[in-house]
């Protein structure tokens, strides 16, 4: 059992390119992911934006853009949800996390896998938070959508 | 760091007994385990230390128990993230097949 990442594997049924576009295009990431961003991907690059969902537009993200291999790899870096916005995460560790896109077999579309590493270093205290803030409905919030988007 | 003490196969089994046989004692702990008494002694200082478990006195013997709530908690923040890269992942697919 790791305590340190998160995977998830899902087979798309759509074209490499597409699943590509909606993850590498910051403005198609933002549609499906419901957050608001102020510029493109770029390695290196710091983008900023804020949760899209309504009443939780408060809620700022930030990602720095670790590395982009198109129509492959994608992977950020970032404080992990979820977050309240009275409290200041720069000076705590970032999770990774990594976007890897492959042919799914039998040409049935595409294979994504999405993992989220680092957690084994993010505080304590924060991980009580987190839950609390979880009991307290956010993760609820994005249950109902997930039921309203399916 | 809570996730630090509970990555370690020692560790993990350690708690795993706890969890299914009720607080017992280091003799108990290290019996077939192929471990030394001091490095389970470390082991239980270090999930001792991030509070998962804490040692109580039962009679005249000294026994380690689970704390529950604790591990409870740790768990519950990974299944938290887990469930909403589920639902991001839902909504990522209903995008692209879609369109």
């Amino acid at each position: 059992m790791s305590t340190d990442r998160i995977e998830k594997r899902v087979v798309l049924r759509a074209p490499r390119a597409r699943v590509w576009r909606a993850i590498s295009d910051a403005k198609e990431f933002g549609t499906w992911f419901r957050i608001t961003l102020d510029g493109p991907f770029a390695a290196g690059r710091t983008v900023r934006g804020r949760v899209a969902i309504p009443g939780h537009e408060h809620l700022k993200v930030e990602m720095q853009i670790e590395r982009i291999e198109p129509e492959r790899y994608f992977s950020y870096r970032w404080h992990p949800y979820p977050k309240d916005p009275a409290q200041d995460y720069s000076g705590e560790p970032m999770t990774l996390v990594e976007f890897t896109l492959e042919e799914a077999e039998g040409g049935a579309g595409t294979a994504l896998t999405i993992v989220e590493s680092g957690f084994d270093r993010i505080p304590l205290a924060r991980r009580a938070e987190a839950f609390r803030m979880n009991t307290e409905g956010w993760g609820g919030q994005i249950k109902n959508l997930a039921a309203y988007v399916s | 760091m809570l996730f630090a003490a509970l990555g370690d196969a020692t560790r993990l089994s350690l708690l795993r007994r706890l969890s299914v046989e009720g607080p017992l004692s280091i003799t108990r702990l290290s019996e077939g385990t192929g471990v030394t008494r001091q490095a389970i002694t470390k082991h239980l200082a270090t999930l001792g230390s991030v509070g998962l478990v804490r040692h109580a006195r039962r009679g005249r013997e000294q026994v380690w128990e689970l704390e529950r709530k604790r591990l409870e908690k740790a768990r519950a923040y990974l299944d938290h993230i887990a469930a909403q890269w589920d639902a991001a992942a839902a909504r990522l697919k209903a995008f692209v097949e879609e369109g």
